[in-house]
């Protein structure tokens, strides 16, 4: 091609030299960046797209022409859609209530320093580290010694267990980032020190809670093994896709799954947004 | 708190509290002691101060002299370990941050960021429940104040830092507390905007009336701004004075140093009458304003701005120390001189001559001199 150009467009002069390309200059980075990018995205764009796929038969893993009816159709199956529902009002909670938990101990851990406060670090860093069929597999011994039906409520104590950890480790980094003397000067300008957390520093770590809510949230949502291990007559919506998976994924799940990413991807730029503003 | 129905009830309350002359602030005693470590750390040591109605009165001091911990143990966010803080009169010993009135402008200035200019500074009035309208005038008087009108809607970040400071000094000043307690509140600021700043302050305290308690290093801020200065070293108070008393007669050895330059002679007092004593330096006899015992040895200050190159014969009585100059560093209107005075001690004496004479007279290095003072301009240090 750049042959075709040169002879149509003949160089007036010759007095600039032809460009070669100078493989050092090159803005390696910026290409790299761009490699890695699309490494991320390719997975997401795949399912986005298989979700406007018009597949014919029980498997959606070739493309064969544009359709919008499945997400006219999302609500089909029954069972696909109380999995969501159930995966997502677990999410919800366990976003809620990780984020009460995780945020009041990454204040804690912020902000004083207490006895056991290195064994607080260690049991942090233990709950994230493990592996997850350890940790699902002794929750369900668990439950079973303590005499627990497992389903729902197991589910959200074990999505609550393991996330709780990321909200404390992001309030943390916030809490320590934060200058001691902006609650002084509420404390000195008469406000008590209930109303100093609630009007200065809840505020401040708002952003930092809502992060943390997120990753709780999304964790929670597409928890497959710890989720396997105790979820006793309940199937939650990464079960209900595993089980089809042998005889056919149907696109619906493509799109439910579009629906999750792009509400997650809101919010993430929400969240982004008010944090700048507030500074 | 003070009254809140206006600027005139305010003022006759103070002439009020100047007549029965009740301190705004007294130290008694007070001390601060840490554990760091499994070791006790005093960082401040007894400290008696009282700090009257209207004062600007300054905590002068290196890092770590304790200035700051005094100044917090007033605000309440330190307990002292020993003695009583009293406010108007009253013990606030033990008694929380937010039931004390005094305000702090902290070296941060601590802005809240998610908050407005206007939001910021009607922040002490709202937490006292003032009503909404008067929090409105309130606020509109500070910001008329510190001169930031019109940028009430603006978030502090969005100020520089000299405008910042503004806000913090609004904030603290629209609750019109009983002290107004400055951490260090320039230090942040470049050298042009902190000596508007200076002005500035100074301008708003006459304004205001109310007692400024200022904590800082620089002790050129604290000599400008201070009605008097209590200058700190090693959790206690050093010397108590107005800025020409703690210039002009530095009462030990740290505050000669840390205020301006000061040069010290040291040698044995070989003749003491009437407050002045003779002392036999290296380079020859001074006399200095003081009194010691004989065959003592004492040191003795004098500023460098007191002492003259001698041209012809020196004043009848004056001090007169013959030396070389090493050094002459010339600065447009003065002139600043090393000499070594001649003896084997090693003393060398810095002095600031005027430039009221011209290029004819200025020494050069190697220079024979004089030197020469009145000896009330020097004194003996206490030991």
């Amino acid at each position: 091609m750049s042959a075709a150009t040169e002879r149509a467009r003949p160089a007036p002069t010759c007095r600039r030299p032809r460009r070669r390309v100078d493989w050092g200059k090159l803005d390696w980075g910026k290409y790299w960046t761009w490699a890695v990018i699309a490494w991320l995205l390719a997975p997401i764009a795949f399912m986005v797209a298989f979700g406007f796929n018009d597949a014919q038969g029980r498997h959606n893993v070739t493309w064969q022409g544009f359709t919008l009816r499945w997400y006219a159709d999302v609500f089909a199956y029954p069972d696909l859609t109380r999995a969501l529902a159930a995966s997502l009002a677990i999410a919800v909670l366990t976003m809620l209530i990780a984020g009460v938990l995780g945020g009041l101990l990454g204040l804690a851990l912020g902000r004083f320093r207490f006895r056991g406060k290195a064994l607080t670090d260690l049991v942090m860093f233990s709950a994230i580290s493990a592996p997850e069929v350890v940790l699902g597999a002794g929750l369900l011994s668990m439950f079973l010694t303590m005499n627990i039906a497992t389903g729902f409520w197991t589910i959200l104590i074990a999505h609550v267990m393991f996330s709780v950890s990321f909200v404390a480790i992001t309030v943390r980094a916030r809490v320590l980032a934060l200058d001691p003397a902006l609650e002084e000067a509420a404390r000195d300008l008469g406000a008590s020190p209930w109303a100093t957390f609630r009007l200065v520093t809840l505020p401040m770590l708002f952003p930092a809670l809502m992060a943390g809510g997120l990753i709780a949230f999304v964790l929670s949502i597409d928890d497959y093994i710890i989720t396997t291990f105790v979820s006793g007559n309940t199937t939650t919506f990464p079960l209900w896709i595993w089980g089809t998976t042998r005889v056919g994924t149907p696109p619906q799940v493509n799109v439910m799954g579009t629906l999750i990413f792009a509400v997650g991807v809101l919010l993430a730029v929400i969240n982004a947004a008010v944090a700048r503003r507030r500074g | 708190m003070a009254s809140t129905t206006g600027p005139g009830t305010a003022a006759a309350e103070r002439t009020g509290q100047q007549q029965d002359a009740v301190p705004a602030i007294a130290l008694e005693g007070v001390s601060k002691t840490y554990r760091s470590g499994g070791e006790q750390v005093a960082a401040v040591r007894g400290v008696d101060l009282e700090i009257g109605q209207g004062e600007f009165f300054s905590l002068l001091g290196p890092s770590g002299c304790g200035k700051t911990t005094t100044m917090r143990m007033v605000a309440g966010f330190e307990e002292p370990t020993g003695g009583t803080v009293r406010l108007k009169g009253a013990d606030v010993t033990g008694v929380p941050p937010h039931r004390r009135d005094v305000n702090m402008v902290f070296q941060s200035y601590a802005l809240f960021p998610h908050m407005s200019v206007f939001d910021n500074i009607a922040f002490g009035l709202r937490r006292k429940g003032v009503p909404a309208a008067e929090v409105r005038r309130r606020v509109g008087e500070a910001v008329e104040l510190v001169e930031l009108t019109g940028r009430e809607r603006t978030r502090p970040t969005r100020l520089s830092g000299g405008q910042q400071q503004r806000v913090a000094l609004a904030r603290a000043l629209v609750n019109r507390p009983s002290a107004l307690l400055l951490d260090e509140p320039l230090a942040a600021l470049d050298l042009k905007l902190r000596q508007s700043m200076q002005m500035e302050l100074k301008r708003i305290q006459r304004d205001v009336g109310i007692t400024f308690v200022y904590v800082t290093h620089d002790q050129g801020e604290a000599l400008t701004l201070s009605d008097r200065i209590a200058v700190m070293n090693g959790g206690l108070v050093e010397q108590l004075g107005t800025p020409q008393e703690v210039y002009e007669r530095p009462a030990t050895r740290f505050t000669a140093g840390f205020i301006g330059t000061s040069n010290l002679l040291s040698g044995e007092v070989t003749a003491s009458s009437g407050g002045v004593i003779e002392v036999r330096t290296g380079g020859g006899a001074v006399r200095a304003a003081g009194s010691a015992a004989l065959g003592e040895r004492v040191e003795i200050t004098v500023r460098p701005e007191k002492i003259t190159l001698a041209a012809g014969a020196v004043e009848p009585g004056a001090c007169e120390l013959p030396g070389t100059v090493i050094e002459a560093v010339y600065l447009g209107s003065t002139t600043h001189y090393t000499v070594a005075a001649d003896g084997d001690d090693g003393t060398e004496i810095v002095l600031h001559q005027q430039n009221t004479a011209g290029p004819a007279e200025a020494a050069r290095r190697g220079d024979r001199v004089r030197l020469t003072w009145r000896p009330d301009q020097s004194y003996v240090l206490p030991r």
